[in-house]
């Protein structure tokens, strides 16, 4: 057990570090970017006196490093600072967009691993036959569309006909089973996205196990073919398997802005787009930040969780 | 509403003539944009789904930039003049206003008009609402337009501003939408307050997503602001846009795409309204560098584009031909009766002989950003110019910086107008010598003299014989491919009335839908 909180300490420290240097690589790249905040507001609009003029309002006429070090000191304080587009506290806009952003993740995956685990280990136990072919050529469809069509095929068949909003608005009074009815949408087209990943990892996990003496063993004994890969062979099958799901949970925090244009979400996705597009650097960083340490957190959980289910690991230390 | 224009002979003759001639070419406007006659009636929320909106968009006049700005401000906000649906200029938070010499220019506040938080509209917030457009520091996109203010005074009632010589049009200028009437205070508005005096209170607004907004109980205008509360959504994926409005989640979207127009009449559930205006999509050429710098070239390339063509396959037909004039059919002294340039290749090809040339390759730098449908307008471009001798070669740009490293740096590029309500404000932001977006850094000796007395000439007659005669210059020798004239195509819910007339001054009934249309 010391070994593993151990392990979290160090795996934290390190998530520190990638924070930083996702920090200075995420500045410096913007910095690359072809104009500049002044430039790109302004836009057909700007003039050489309107940009000099704005540059100076919002500091971007100090050198990169300065103003890179001014950021960094005070996100250290907790203070990201305010949107330098249109002046409003960055916390308070990216507050609402990722309760909203963790909200679709969390719908979709509740969706998808139960389905995926389920698809996957019937697949498995089943394997060859007419499900196993028909599961697998499914997922496969589903995830080789590209999402935006998979959307816009949902969106004919069940908004259009009027069963479900093909727009997705959310404000802070929707009760939950609203959220849950407004958001199906997307939440299904991103289920469809991502359980063909994690179904096929599942199913895979667990045929290589199945060829193993003790599996064996197991059926000579005559146990069910159920029983057998439910209580010996997905335990030893979780390892790869959590991993797999915590990609796709990654995935579907930082990766939807597509899904997020069709159904008009207002997720983070978009809000990072724009502010790229408007080189609106302080929105950037945080966004950036938010996603490393999305990946972070769920990398780290994943291989927690892994170590938990492997009893050699854990007796080690 | 009546304006007080005896003192200012100079003005009263054109802006009223040229509210006439307005008036006739309404006429001529398509009959879809008839429908719907029913009176206004007060009530109802309005849901409106734009393609424009960024979660970057913010509260200062200076910097708004897009449809979803311009609307939400129009909502929210009065200026100091109103462009009506006809052309006319009418008064707003200006009651009237005279000029006895166009250099010296009085408008005086209405009375009794507060803003939202309560506070009553006076001299002082008017005055510190232009100032913010104006003087060094301002990061305004309107600050060339006071430019030629030497000062900006109180004197009672009135705002009085002064320039440094005589502009007829200068309350033209007032009209732009950037001039939203703030409260100030030390001289100065705070560029991040919802607070106006317009038609509709903001409850909440998140940038890029939507704006809510309720009726103001207080607002002074008799029969307006109808609906009792105004929603603006940023719906940026067309076809999102599109289910919105068929599934009855809003009653507005803007931007249609030309390809499913016909779908959309077909299943009768939207009023399609296509505005002709002054808008229009260009192709301007670097004039100081070869060989746009003959314009026997610019010439060839002119005649070398099939415009007829253009309208129908990238405008889908809601627009119209244009004769390389940036001056439109809603203009005062437009040009109607210039000799047409119609796709010649033997002629493209004589005026490249003439330039001393068998053939001519050049390369043109497109991207969405300028136009929706640039790409596909230059690959035609391309294919009538290959009839010609002219090798037309496509470089296709990111979208994104495309302002910043394409237009007005590359030598030929697509780029698009908004069009504007008076030929003075269009030549000097976009043809005059050494204006800040003068894209083609176009020299015109005759141009330039011609639009700087223009701008005080007091016969209306000679008024108009210059503006044509400038129009025909630009159309000829200017160093811009203007093929066509876009119109502003909107698509309603059945249940939104509007007026018989629909302000082809800017989209949306001039961004004024929220306070003039209404549900039936």
């Amino acid at each position: 057990m010391a070994a593993l909180i151990r392990m979290i300490a160090q795996r934290l420290a390190l998530g520190v570090l990638t924070l930083f240097i996702v920090s200075v690589v995420i500045f410096f790249a913007t910095e690359l970017l072809p104009g500049d905040l002044a430039s790109t507001l302004l836009g057909q609009a700007a003039t050489p006196e309107t940009v000099a003029a704005l540059r100076r309002q919002l500091g971007l006429d100090l050198p990169a490093p300065v103003r890179y070090w001014n950021w960094l000191t005070s996100a250290l304080q907790g203070d990201f600072g305010v949107s330098l587009a249109n002046r409003r506290p960055i916390a308070e806009l990216i507050a609402a967009r990722l309760g909203n952003t963790i909200f679709l993740a969390l719908y979709a995956a509740a969706l998808a691993v139960p389905l995926a685990l389920i698809l996957g280990i019937l697949a498995a136990l089943w394997r060859n036959s007419v499900f196993d072919r028909a599961a697998n050529a499914g997922a496969l469809t589903a995830i080789s569309f590209p999402e935006f069509f998979v959307a816009y095929i949902l969106v004919l068949w069940l908004a259009q006909s009027g069963y479900f909003p093909s727009m997705v608005r959310i404000s802070p009074v929707s009760t939950f089973g609203e959220k849950l009815y407004m958001a199906f949408l997307p939440a299904l087209t991103l289920t469809l996205v991502v359980t063909a990943h994690m179904m096929r990892m599942t199913r895979a996990a667990i045929i290589n196990l199945m060829a193993q003496p003790y599996i064996e063993m197991a059926r000579l004994k005559g146990m069910s073919p159920l029983r057998i890969v439910l209580r010996h062979a997905l335990p030893n099958a979780l390892a790869p398997i959590i991993n797999v799901i915590a990609i796709n949970l990654a995935y579907l925090i930082t990766g939807v802005v597509v899904v997020e244009v069709v159904f008009v979400y207002p997720g983070l996705g978009q809000l990072m787009v724009d502010s790229v597009s408007k080189r609106d650097i302080a929105v950037v960083q945080a966004i950036a930040l938010i996603f490393a340490s999305a990946y972070v957190l769920l990398n780290l959980t994943a291989d927690v969780l892994s170590t938990l289910t492997n009893p050699r690991l854990m007796s080690k230390g | 509403m009546t304006h007080d224009l005896r003192k200012g002979a100079l003005t009263r003759r054109g802006i009223l003539q040229g509210a006439t001639a307005l008036g006739a070419a309404g006429l001529i406007l398509p009959g879809s944009m008839r429908a719907a006659r029913a009176e206004p009636q007060r009530g109802g929320t309005f849901r409106i789904g734009l393609g424009h909106g960024n979660t970057t968009d913010g509260y200062d006049p200076g910097l708004w930039d897009n449809l979803y700005a311009q609307v939400f401000a129009a909502a929210r906000h009065n200026q100091l003049i109103e462009v009506d649906a006809d052309g006319q200029l009418i008064g707003e938070i200006a009651e009237s206003w005279e000029s006895d010499d166009g250099k010296t220019w009085v408008f005086h506040i209405r009375q009794g008009v507060t803003f939202h938080s309560g506070k009553d509209v006076t001299v002082d917030d008017v005055i510190a609402s232009l100032n913010h457009h104006r003087g060094e520091d301002a990061t305004s996109a309107i600050k060339q337009f006071f430019d030629p203010v030497v000062e900006i005074r109180a004197d009672g009632q009135s705002v009085v501003v002064t320039l440094d010589a005589p502009n007829g049009d200068f309350p033209y200028l007032m009209s732009d939408y950037h001039l939203a009437i703030m409260p100030g205070s030390d001289g100065k508005i705070d560029p991040t307050s919802t607070d106006g005096c317009g038609p509709y209170i903001v409850e909440s607004f998140e940038p890029g997503v939507q704006a809510s907004l309720n009726r103001n109980p207080d607002y002074w205008k008799p029969g307006r602001a109808h609906f009792d509360r105004v929603e603006i959504l940023a719906i940026l994926d067309s076809a999102a846009r599109l289910n919105a409005l068929m599934t009855g989640q809003v009653e507005l979207i803007d931007q249609i795409d030309p390809a499913t127009i016909g779908m959309l009449e077909a299943r009768n559930v939207a009023r399609i309204i296509s505005i002709p205006g002054n808008a229009h999509y260009v192709f301007p050429m670097d004039s100081r560098a070869a060989p746009f710098n003959d314009n026997n070239v610019r010439l060839a390339l002119k005649y070398a584009i099939d415009r007829e063509d253009m309208v129908e396959k990238i405008l889908g037909g809601h627009g119209a031909v244009s004769n390389d004039n940036p001056i439109g059919p809603a203009n005062r002294y437009f040009y109607a009766d210039m000799e047409p340039k119609s796709f010649d290749p033997d002629r493209a090809r004589y005026y490249l002989r003439k330039a001393g040339m068998e053939s001519l390759t050049v390369p043109l730098h497109v991207a969405d950003a300028a136009f929706s449908g640039a790409v596909d307008a230059g690959a035609l471009f391309a294919e009538t110019a290959r009839q010609a001798g002219i090798n037309i070669d496509l470089v296709r740009e990111p979208n994104d910086g495309y302002w910043d490293n394409v237009w007005m740096q590359k030598p030929f590029v697509a780029s698009y107008w908004g069009g504007r309500a008076v030929e003075d404000h269009m030549f000097t932001t976009g043809y005059a010598s050494g204006a800040a977006w003068n894209d083609s850094f176009w020299e015109h000796e005759r141009f330039n003299e011609l639009l700087v007395k223009a701008r005080s000439e007091v016969d209306e007659d000679l008024r108009r014989e210059m503006y044509q005669e400038m129009q025909r210059i630009v159309s000829f020798e200017g160093a811009v491919v203007i093929p066509m004239n876009n119109n502003y195509v909107m698509a309603t819910a059945l249940n939104i009335g509007t007026p018989d007339q629909i302000s082809a001054n800017w989209n949306l009934d001039g961004f004024r839908c929220v306070e003039r249309w209404w549900m039936t």
